[in-house]
């Protein structure tokens, strides 16, 4: 999803755009979770409906466009959508749902190409230079993917078409909603060039800033820039890269079914705690959270990292790499509690903690320097265990004791650690 | 002050106790070495750091007896860089000024009564060859841990009974321990002492291989948490580790399926080059079988290579695979021209040790414990 909004710019050419060269697609499903969501209640299809959890302190995962209109946005503030758009619905987010059909959405995409780059959910880029003499030009290609995802899923995607994986985005975001756009490739330099510094790929808030302070408003203001100045203001490799992509030069290709490089998960809690015993459990629930995700994509990692965010959003970061992969969520977690405790925070209070794993690598890949002094099962094996049950009886079947919730009478509630 | 030394003598006994200045001292003194010339006509020169001691006594033509402490790191740089011409050490004022051929050091003196008294001379326990202490701690000290997770596995675990000393080191994925004897001053002694492994490893390779070692512990090392080495004119104390050392008498396998006997050289070359391809914590796997071992490192997207060595195999064939590192480092310990090495199963320790011929009996003084690599399954 797009952070902002770009009009679709003046075509240079006449007549239907001309595809040829244009092998690269960028499909993105369109407010994916809303849509996804309201298939169940078509009632409120064409009302705004926000997803997210209502209480507490989460954020807009995603919000149809009856909403966005009202300026909400996703990774907003739930408090704050509310307030932009008190008459929306807001809905609790389903995430198997929507995880079982991007998978079917995918399935949808790889019937097309094999070379499929999912980016998340709801995008992914495609390769379809060699579906061609299949299935025709890219264009028709495009608008069977619109179709098929349409009739089997009943939500609708955007797609954008280019010679290039960062023109391909650009023209899905201007798609938005339901719609196709392609980008020939004589039109590039001009389609890229009238857009708005924002526009580009890896330009932020900072970089924008910085681009509007040399007095760079549109792209094309960048492609006639001299090199040594952009370097100068935003570094050797930043300067290049924007320089490149200015004039449309993207040489990406589409990474097949790119792993992922990290896993992780955080979670802001509903009061800002100070209690290191609560913090701690809080660890737990993420390190268990994360090691099972790990183990169910068949990873293994080597880079524990923490995240804190105290009560006045300062967020800090620490991780430790170990000497071995781990799937293993007793270790990912004693690595946690062990950087956490090495802050040395004394009742700080503390909104948001994460825990995240990089160095991801297959597990058949992570060879395991076993200790002369483990017992034959370890608590590799209970993890095993409990993922089979788990699989069985539904995630928290088993789980570590101080993780069950305690009673309702309980003076004082651990807070939601599913 | 005043005396002359020879640039030798003064390089080697600075180097020797150089050992004991720390590299960051906590507190500046530390960081001094303490120059004492006896009217007798010695220097004994002494560094200290609460941990490790380190004092030493040489020859000199002392003019002036008096005490100095100046920066150690400068002095051991001067000295190794002096011409080879006698050096001439004297006071004046708050400096010291030393003169060799043409070259003039000017160094600042520091406050001498500041320098900690060194533990006292310890009195031995008992002597050992220099030659096999020095091997027998190098044997062991390679399976020390080097990280701080377990301050404990840092050490070498030294175990007095009678006139047997056992040497021990594990870092939890291997495990090295050697036997070997000693003559003690009392026929009972019997003693745990955990050595740092790096000082203890350092200490014994300085001490140098001729003649026989003094050591010194309880008691008679001035006071319990110390061990003190004597060698000849060389001094040193360190303090002994703090704490239980794990148990680790069953991680020794009480049996063995399959024996391997193999030329020590050979296999070390082959595993060294076929560990160019095994990228960081990959293993090398060896296949063993048909009179020989095949040796492979590398995955299938990556580089790969594989090399066979002849071996003599009793028991059921056998694959397994090794950190290249651990396994170099127990093949490189083992100090005899063929290796064997005996397996019980893919995913339990295999037993690395010595011997001579290659169909004669292992030397089962020194054994090198290591776990194998498994995958994720």
């Amino acid at each position: 999803m797009s952070r902002r909004q770009f009009a679709l710019p003046q075509r240079s050419g006449d007549g239907p755009p001309d595809d040829t060269g244009c092998t690269i697609l960028h499909v993105d499903m369109d407010a994916f979770y809303a849509s996804a969501s309201l298939l169940a209640r078509p009632d409120l299809v064409g009302t705004p409906v926000i997803i997210g959890a209502a209480r507490g302190r989460g954020v807009v995962l995603s919000a149809t466009y009856e909403a966005r209109r009202f300026g909400v946005t996703s990774a907003m503030p739930m408090s704050r959508a509310q307030r932009l758009c008190p008459q929306a619905t807001v809905l609790p987010p389903d995430h198997e749902l929507y995880s079982r059909m991007s998978s079917a959405v995918m399935e949808i995409f790889r019937s097309v190409t094999p070379v499929l780059e999912p980016l998340s959910l709801d995008e992914a880029f495609l390769d379809v230079s060699g579906a061609i003499r299949r299935l025709g030009p890219p264009a028709t290609i495009g608008q069977l993917i619109r179709d098929t995802v349409h009739d089997e899923q009943r939500v609708t995607c955007s797609v954008g078409v280019a010679p290039s994986k960062f023109v391909a985005k650009l023209a899905s975001g201007l798609a938005k909603p339901d719609g196709m756009v392609i980008v020939p490739v004589d039109e590039v330099v001009p389609f890229v060039q009238q857009l708005p510094v924002g526009a580009l790929w890896g330009v932020g808030e900072r970089t924008e800033e910085a681009l509007l302070r040399l007095g760079l408003r549109t792209v094309a203001d960048i492609a006639h820039t001299p090199l040594t100045t952009l370097t100068r203001a935003l570094g050797d490799v930043g300067g290049r890269h924007l320089h490149d992509l200015s004039w449309g030069r993207d040489p990406r290709g589409v990474e097949q079914e790119q792993r992922e490089r990290s896993i992780g998960s955080d979670e802001t809690f509903a009061h800002d705690l100070d209690d290191p015993a609560l913090i701690h459990r809080h660890l737990l629930a993420l390190s268990e959270r994360t090691a099972s995700r790990v183990r169910k994509a068949g990873l293994a990692g080597r880079t524990i990292s923490i995240k804190v965010r105290f009560a006045d959003f300062t967020t800090i970061t620490r991780s430790r790499t170990l000497r071995e992969p781990t799937d293993v969520s007793r270790e990912i977690y004693e690595t946690a509690v062990g950087l956490y405790d090495a802050l040395g925070l004394q009742r700080a209070r503390i909104r948001l903690v994460g825990v995240r794993m990089d160095k991801l690598l297959p597990v058949e890949q992570a060879p395991i320097q076993a200790r002369l002094d483990e017992p034959d099962h370890g608590w590799r094996d209970a993890d095993r265990a409990i993922d089979r049950a788990s699989a069985r009886f539904g995630s928290g079947a088993v789980r570590p004791a101080s993780l069950i919730p305690r009673e309702q009478s309980s003076s004082r509630p651990p807070g939601d650690l599913s | 002050m005043k005396f002359r030394v020879e640039r030798d003598v003064l390089a080697e006994a600075v180097t020797w106790v150089a050992r004991g200045v720390p590299a960051r001292p906590s507190v500046p003194v530390l960081a001094g070495i303490l120059i004492n010339a006896d009217a007798e006509g010695s220097i004994t020169l002494s560094a200290f750091d609460y941990e490790v001691s380190a004092r030493i006594t040489v020859p000199a033509d002392v003019q002036d007896a008096g005490t100095v402490l100046v920066l150690g790191r400068l002095l051991s740089d001067i000295s190794r860089n002096l011409p080879a011409k006698p050096v001439e050490f004297s006071t004046s004022g708050n400096k010291v000024d030393v003169t060799c051929g043409s070259s003039r050091f000017s160094l600042m003196q520091m406050p001498e009564g500041d320098f900690p008294t060194l533990p006292t001379a310890p009195e031995a326990s008992g002597t050992i060859d220099g030659g096999a202490f020095t091997q027998a701690v190098a044997q062991v000290a390679i399976a020390a841990d080097r990280g701080d997770t377990l301050p404990i596995l840092t050490g070498v675990r030294v175990e007095i009974d009678g006139d047997k000393m056992t040497l021990l080191a594990t870092d939890r994925y291997r495990l090295a321990m050697r036997e070997l004897h000693w003559n003690p001053a009392a026929t009972d002694a019997n003693q745990v002492l955990l050595v740092p492994g790096r000082t203890l490893l350092d200490t014994a390779k300085s001490l140098g291989t001729t003649g026989s070692i003094d050591l010194a512990f309880g008691g008679a090392a001035g006071g319990d948490g110390l061990v003190g080495f004597e060698a000849g004119q060389r001094r040193s104390t360190t303090r002994l580790l703090d704490g239980e050392y794990p148990k680790v008498s069953s991680i020794f396998p009480t049996s063995s399926e399959t024996e391997v006997v193999l030329a020590t050289a050979e296999l070390v070359e082959a595993v060294k080059r076929v560990a160019l391809v095994a990228e960081r914590n990959t293993p090398v796997r060896l296949k063993f079988g048909e009179g020989q071992v095949t040796i492979e490192a590398g995955t299938g997207d990556d580089a790969q290579a594989s090399e066979a060595v002849e071996a003599t195999l009793t028991g059921p064939d056998l694959e397994i695979a090794f950190n290249p590192h651990f396994l170099l480092d127990g093949l490189g310990a083992v100090g005899t021209a063929y290796t064997r090495i005996s397996f019980t199963q893919p995913s339990r320790p295999a037993v690395l040790s010595g011997q001579d011929e290659a169909d004669g009996d292992a030397d089962t003084s020194y054994r090198y414990v290591l776990m194998p690599v498994r995958f994720a399954s």
